[in-house]
């Protein structure tokens, strides 16, 4: 999320101007809505998250330090809002980091060889490939997504992404590997099909 | 067990997304580069992993503006119907 041409003024966020907080929400919206997609596959459930993350915002501007960017700060909050409206749909699932953050990935181990780099670029760029990208993010565990999504999706750095989350750096690094090899399973799976495909074409 | 999984690959796994980053040590690049140009399977993996990575960054350049409804019910759910036209 890269902060506008003209930088927002924290100054006068927390002094009640509207008009800056317009600018706010036109500059940081478009990403949160993103994240939110992302995290909940589903637009309405998205708008709800973009909504009340501008909401929580507009409440805790007199909270806000300015240790972390207005980004991260913002992505703190709509993470929070997307994990947990995921959280109220399903509380089953639990989202304690109860997930392991030792060296063993061996769960993860690849099991997929075959080098589908080389498909034509038309391939990548359907809908259909659009779609098996974002149903394999949705396969992620809660946590590994999030984490992809920021750092992955929304460029944030390692460090920002440990901060809107609140997490060590060897628990960021850790799900972030885990997601990408997850991830790297399912295309292949995915993309080595759509190889077979066009060779016996 | 999966004639893959000798140790090497196993040890270097960790350090993956490290390296694809261009964030890992000198002396480990080094000794993931070596290990990469004898193991085609890792070779492949490191690949993929890149490309992965690449696909999911462009796409997040490709996805769109909030919708327009969407941003107009975001502002008038903030108060900020005066601001809804720029």
């Amino acid at each position: 999320m890269s902060e506008n041409k003209t930088e927002i003024s924290v100054e006068a966020l927390r002094a009640g101007d509207r008009e800056e907080f317009s600018r706010l929400v036109d500059t940081y919206s478009g990403p949160i809505y993103r994240l939110a997609l992302k995290m909940l596959g589903i637009p309405t459930d998205a708008e709800d998250v973009l909504q009340n993350t501008f909401l929580k915002a507009f409440q805790h501007l007199k909270d806000f330090e300015g240790r972390a960017s207005l980004s991260t700060w913002l992505y703190r909050i709509a993470s929070n809002e997307a994990l947990m409206l995921l959280r109220k749909q399903r509380p089953e699932i639990t989202f304690s980091d109860a997930a392991p953050e030792d060296d063993d990935n061996s769960d993860y181990f690849p099991a997929q060889f075959t080098d589908w780099c080389c498909l034509p670029e038309d391939e990548f760029l359907s809908s259909e490939s659009q779609a098996a990208l974002d149903r394999a993010v949705q396969h992620l565990p809660e946590t590994q997504r999030i984490v992809f999504v920021l750092r992955d999706i929304e460029g944030l750095s390692i460090e920002e992404t440990r901060e809107a989350l609140n997490l060590s750096e060897t628990a960021v690094k850790t799900r972030l590997l885990r997601a990408r090899l997850h991830l790297r399973e399912e295309l292949s799976t995915y993309y080595g099909e759509r190889l077979d495909k066009r060779s016996k074409e | 067990m999966n004639e893959h999984e000798h140790s090497k690959c196993r040890s270097l796994l960790g350090s993956l997304s490290d390296y694809v980053d261009g964030s890992l040590g000198e002396e480990l690049c080094e000794e993931i580069e070596r290990h990469v140009a004898e193991c085609q399977n890792c070779h492949i993996v490191v690949n993929t992993l890149r490309k992965t990575i690449s696909l999911y960054h462009e796409s997040a350049a490709e996805a769109g503006e909030v919708p327009g409804v969407v941003r107009e019910r975001l502002f008038r759910t903030l108060n900020l119907d005066d601001y809804i036209r720029h």
